[in-house]
């Protein structure tokens, strides 16, 4: 599904150049749960951000699902976005201005789909996290556990080949970041490839698989209790 | 996977989502919510921004236009007429005048005509308090002018004397030895000193008698009514009755200066004008439609009024494409996460450019639409009810429903770019960057 080989970025600050994966190797398998943990500044979202191509690494090589990821250009790179990856943001990320229904509707109009088919799958993407009385109503007028499983629903809409999580249980308290990790298990049980970026060890355990990553590679790679 | 499998996919991401048509219907639905879902202060200050910038497009240079609109219209109304016609430059009035009246009382377009006998002259107030035998040294009061013989009611139907009197009565055909008087002639109606226009004393007033020297004929005359038009060509004349002024300037064949027409509404004067030079009046006389016959000078400051008025626009315009960019690039700035996260989900940045056009051409259109209203329902009514008093015509607001399309349809090209532009800026940068706020 994934496959990474010599994966190398690096950030100028100045004249310094900071570099935060080096030579990283990476391989997931389809319908697998990865885990990826580390020290605070270990490089984590960095690599979210590469695979999740929503940044270029300086070289290096990135499959999914059998597509060499950094030879396409911007507008494959957005197609790609939206048509075979979902992602959850740390903050939720949610638009302001659109209802819950709205907020999970907005890429599935884009791929082409109607008004009424698309609020039609946002509406099952809803129910599937338990949210369908919810439909209508703004980011603002849901708790953050509310807004993260939106934002799940929206990344999970359209069937993603991956999904990828950015520390979705960062700004969560405990026992609303136990029903978003609840969500997560329950696709993965359903088969969905999942990539999640967590510092929290009691979560990464939860997955099938746990990826350590120090000094910009991988340093551990070990397969959790749940495999 | 083969390359061949690898190709297929990409071809197929290529054309899966990157038509026009798809990114107008998102942006549609993004900036419908947008807007709808904005604080509604906020949306008021933006419309009633678009509001001003509108009127300040429309009205600063139709009323700059209208202030000279407004003395052309004074000079057609009170003086020119839709036709004029007048002596040829080498005679001293129009031959053969009576047979001329006779094919215009036969052309059905005109629907009042005035004949006008005009002789050079002089006037004098308080004659009596000169002396009898008038040494070098004394001042020559008296005032040069242009003494008018007309049909009092026939005048009056084309120029409509009697609604610009200020003072007294106005003629009737009876009338003998009584004048109306332009007010430029006397002292208390001119506002300035003037070394040109020299004037009657201050107490000449109505029931005054002044004396008329025409032709060398002097007469004693009472002043019967005073009018003002803001037309130097009627405030600077003294009007008789025809009849007697022509037994005056033994003027016997009925041959005047001016006869002046008034056509039927959205009768073509030039069509007149030819039916007339066809019968042949152009061997005795000058015969202009309005526009032909305006003094220069109105032609030379309607094309400058009319320069700064294109001028004035331009810059309005400049002014509402950058309040608009101002405004859209604030609003896209300050939401630049939200527009990472969109395209982090993969909306594409023209279905989110498409959006921000959207938002920008419907603050145009609120803002144009109540523009319309206030100009056509409220400013053009009530400055044609109440002109500008200004000191040469009365200013009307000139807002005619071509010249407002035109400036709308380039209002909203310019808010279309100016609405993109911005959307662009923000949309280009780095989606990362955007999403964490870099």
């Amino acid at each position: 599904m994934i496959i990474v080989r010599n994966l190398y970025k690096s950030f100028k600050t100045g004249n310094t150049e900071l570099t935060v994966l080096k030579d990283l190797e990476l391989e997931v398998k389809t319908g697998e749960f990865v885990s990826i943990t580390g020290r605070s500044g270990s490089g984590k979202s960095t690599l979210l951000y590469q695979l999740g191509l929503l940044d270029h690494p300086n070289s290096g090589f990135i499959e999914i699902d059998g597509i060499d990821i950094l030879k396409l250009d911007r507008k494959q790179r957005t197609d790609f976005r939206l048509n075979e990856l979902g992602y959850v943001f740390q903050d939720y990320a949610l638009i302001p201005e659109l209802t819950a229904i709205e907020n999970i509707a907005v890429p599935l109009l884009m791929q082409g789909l109607s008004i009424k088919e698309a609020k039609k799958k946002s509406f099952t993407a809803l129910e599937r996290m338990g949210l369908e009385n919810r439909e209508n109503n703004l980011p603002s007028q849901l708790s953050g556990g509310e807004q993260q499983r939106i934002s799940i629903a929206r990344a999970i809409s359209h069937n993603p080949k991956v999904l990828f999580a950015d520390e979705p249980t960062a700004n969560l308290d405990s026992e609303t970041a136990d029903s978003v990790l609840k969500a997560f298990l329950e696709l993965h049980k359903e088969g969905q490839t999942i990539v999640m970026v967590t510092h929290e060890p009691e979560y990464a355990e939860l997955t099938e698989r746990i990826l350590v990553l120090s000094d910009g590679k991988i340093s551990t790679d070990r397969k959790t209790k749940n495999k | 996977m083969s390359r061949a499998v690898m190709k297929k996919k990409e071809r197929k991401l290529k054309t899966s989502s990157n038509s026009l048509g798809l990114a107008i219907r998102v942006g549609f639905f993004l900036a419908v919510r947008q807007v709808r879902r904005s604080n509604i202060w906020t949306n008021i200050l933006i419309i009633f921004i678009m509001t001003l910038t509108f009127l300040n497009l429309v009205v600063v240079s139709g009323i700059l236009v209208g202030l000279i609109e407004g003395a052309v219209v004074a000079v057609k109304e009170r003086y020119l007429g839709d036709i004029f016609i007048s002596n040829l430059l080498n005679k001293s009035y129009i031959e053969q005048t009576p047979s001329i009246v006779k094919t215009i009382q036969y052309i059905p377009e005109v629907s009042a005509f005035s004949v006008r006998y005009i002789e050079s002259g002089k006037i004098e107030g308080n004659y009596k308090d000169l002396p009898q035998t008038k040494k070098s040294t004394d001042i020559d009061k008296s005032v040069g002018t242009q003494i008018v013989g007309i049909d009092p009611e026939k005048e009056n139907s084309v120029s409509h004397l009697s609604d610009i009197l200020i003072e007294g009565e106005y003629l009737n055909k009876n009338d003998y030895d009584k004048v109306v008087i332009g007010a430029m002639l006397l002292k208390k109606y001119l506002s300035f000193d003037s070394a040109v226009f020299s004037t009657l004393d201050e107490n000449v007033t109505i029931g005054s008698k002044i004396r008329v020297t025409v032709n060398g004929n002097v007469r004693e005359v009472i002043v019967k009514g005073i009018v003002k038009s803001k037309v130097d060509e009627v405030d600077r004349r003294v009007f008789f009755v025809d009849t007697q002024l022509r037994g005056l300037i033994g003027r016997f064949d009925y041959n005047a200066d001016e006869i002046v027409l008034r056509l039927k509404e959205g009768v073509d004067p030039n069509v007149v004008k030819s039916q007339i030079v066809s019968s042949g009046a152009d061997l005795y006389a000058r015969v202009q439609t309005q526009e032909d016959a305006e003094p220069k000078f109105i032609k030379d400051m309607k094309q400058t009024f009319a320069i700064l008025g294109a001028i004035i626009s331009s810059i309005g315009l400049v002014v509402a494409a950058i309040t608009i960019f101002i405004v859209i690039f604030i609003n896209a700035v300050t939401r630049r996460k939200f527009i990472g996260i969109l395209k982090g989900v993969g909306i594409h940045g023209r279905a989110i450019e498409v959006a921000y056009i959207f938002q920008s051409l419907f603050y145009a259109c609120i803002g144009t639409a109540i523009g319309v209203l206030l100009v056509f329902g409220f400013l053009k009514p009530y400055f044609d009810a109440n002109p500008i008093n200004f000191p040469f015509s009365d200013g009307i607001l000139v807002a005619t429903v071509d010249g407002t399309l035109w400036r709308i349809g380039i209002l909203l090209i310019a808010t279309f770019v100016a609405g993109y532009i911005p959307a662009r800026i923000v949309v280009r940068q780095n989606t990362l960057d955007a999403i964490l706020g870099r």
